[in-house]
């Protein structure tokens, strides 16, 4: 009987120590990660800059041209909703928080009379949609953890075909955006139709057409015909990488929130492991003394010693 | 006089230097140099060479699969999904492409992959050899 709840205690005390190594451990990995997932998104930035600064002098240098990709539909009918998610879960709310975002712009889509197709990375908001019995025509997963500019071709590639063969009129782009370790924001970007050259240009902000008429070859048309296809897919692996490093510092942050309430839990358990001990040990002596003063009316001198060697027989055990 | 170059991958930068001749090829255009204060250019590259030459006179030579060039005032950009300079070929690997390619090719002459494939080994090869 004596210590059955402390044995309890103990246990729960030892599973919560357990848990607490577990998410140390994937609290480190992740901060790890996200230093490398930021260096990645750092890296990439010069190509996307300058695929910017081209068309900016494609517009300066006045091409406009019909391509599929710039194709603004007349009525809308049915919308694309590109959302990047996690394979994985315990990253606090990152995930829930882009797929609500991604479904807001369902029930736009909704709600403007027009048809929806879903375009998803990540396990997690497959999970989400497919159990909600959305249909999902597009789904990628393996790749948000650590993604590459091949993955990101590939996804995007799909999303051009879909949308220049007029299977959807208007794509939007679900993703976190990274703005710095303590601060992510779910961002929706028109992907598609693409902005004008010319707005493109000016959202660019560069130094645009400092360096005066440029020469074209084979000619600025086919330049930007080339060239389209490759900042399509320049933004959506922008848009991967950052969404790789948001989601690897909110389970940073999910992990260490986790680690510090286990902690605490553990103080309070053992705090209440050690009351239990007390008590156990004090009714103990309680029922030695009070058995040893039973005994001991009969037999005087004797008693003392006995309940001494007792006590010390107790405590012991 | 020289002039700064870089290779811009869509995940880093993986070529940068100085140089005084950037030899490059491009698509319907042929081969074009440039040199410092060279008019404002942009070009669609081929599946080509680039040869950077270097003020002390050496020559890099990159495999450059698909992108675009860029001149403007004292710098060269190369934008491109897929380069390779000579020390990431794998010559072996190349060659069983450019066989294969050319077996397809056999059977069948407008097989645009396999041609595509030919001229990307082909190219390979011949950076790997420079």
């Amino acid at each position: 009987m004596a210590g059955g709840k402390e044995r309890v205690l103990r246990r729960r005390i030892g599973s919560v120590q357990n848990t607490k190594k577990i998410t140390r451990a994937m609290e480190l990995i992740a901060a790890t990660r996200v230093v490398k997932a930021q260096q990645r998104a750092r890296a990439a930035k010069p190509y996307a800059e300058q695929i910017t600064r081209v068309i900016e002098n494609l517009a300066a240098g006045g091409a406009e041209v019909d391509h599929p990709l710039l194709r603004r539909a007349d009525t809308v009918e049915r919308v694309g909703v590109v959302v990047i998610s996690s394979d994985r879960g315990l990253a606090g709310p990152y995930n829930s928080a882009v797929i609500r975002a991604a479904e807001r712009q369902v029930q736009n889509a909704r709600s403007e009379g027009a048809d929806y197709s879903l375009i998803v990375i990540g396990k997690k908001a497959r999970d989400y949609f497919a159990f909600r019995d959305f249909t999902v025509d597009s789904y990628t997963d393996g790749i948000s953890d650590n993604p590459t500019y091949e993955d990101a071709r590939r996804v995007a590639d799909t999303v051009a075909a879909m949308f220049t063969e007029g299977r959807v009129d208007r794509v939007e782009l679900v993703y976190t955006e990274f703005i710095s370790i303590g601060s992510q924001k779910v961002t929706t970007r028109r992907f598609l139709p693409l902005e004008s050259t010319e707005t493109i240009a000016t959202q660019g902000g560069g130094e645009a057409g400092a360096s005066g008429s440029f020469e074209f070859e084979p000619s600025p048309e086919a330049v930007l015909a080339a060239l389209l296809p490759r900042y399509v897919e320049a933004r959506l692996f922008g848009a991967l990488l950052e969404s790789a490093a948001s989601e690897h510092a909110n389970r940073q942050r999910a992990m260490k929130a986790a680690t510090d309430n286990a902690e605490e839990l553990i103080t309070k358990l053992s705090r209440e492991m050690n009351r239990a001990r007390q008590d156990a040990i004090t009714t103990e002596i309680m029922e030695i003394v009070s058995g040893a003063e039973a005994l001991g009316s009969d037999d005087g001198p004797d008693s003392q010693y006995d309940i001494e060697e007792l006590v010390a027989a107790g405590v012991e055990a | 006089m020289t002039f700064q170059v870089e290779l811009v991958s869509p995940e880093a930068i993986s070529y940068s230097g100085e140089a005084e001749m950037v030899i490059a090829r491009t698509l319907e255009g042929g081969d074009i140099a440039f040199q410092p204060g060279h008019v404002p250019f942009i070009g669609v590259l081929a599946v080509w060479s680039v040869d950077v030459i270097r003020p002390d006179g050496e020559r890099d030579t990159i495999a450059v699969h698909q992108g675009f060039v860029q001149v403007a005032g004292t710098k060269v950009s190369i934008l491109s999904d897929v380069s390779e300079s000579p020390g990431d070929i794998d010559v072996a690997r190349a060659e069983e492409a450019r066989s294969i390619a050319q077996q397809a090719l056999a059977a069948d002459r407008d097989d645009e992959d396999a041609a595509g494939a030919l001229a990307r080994a082909e190219l390979r090869l011949r950076v790997a050899s420079a």
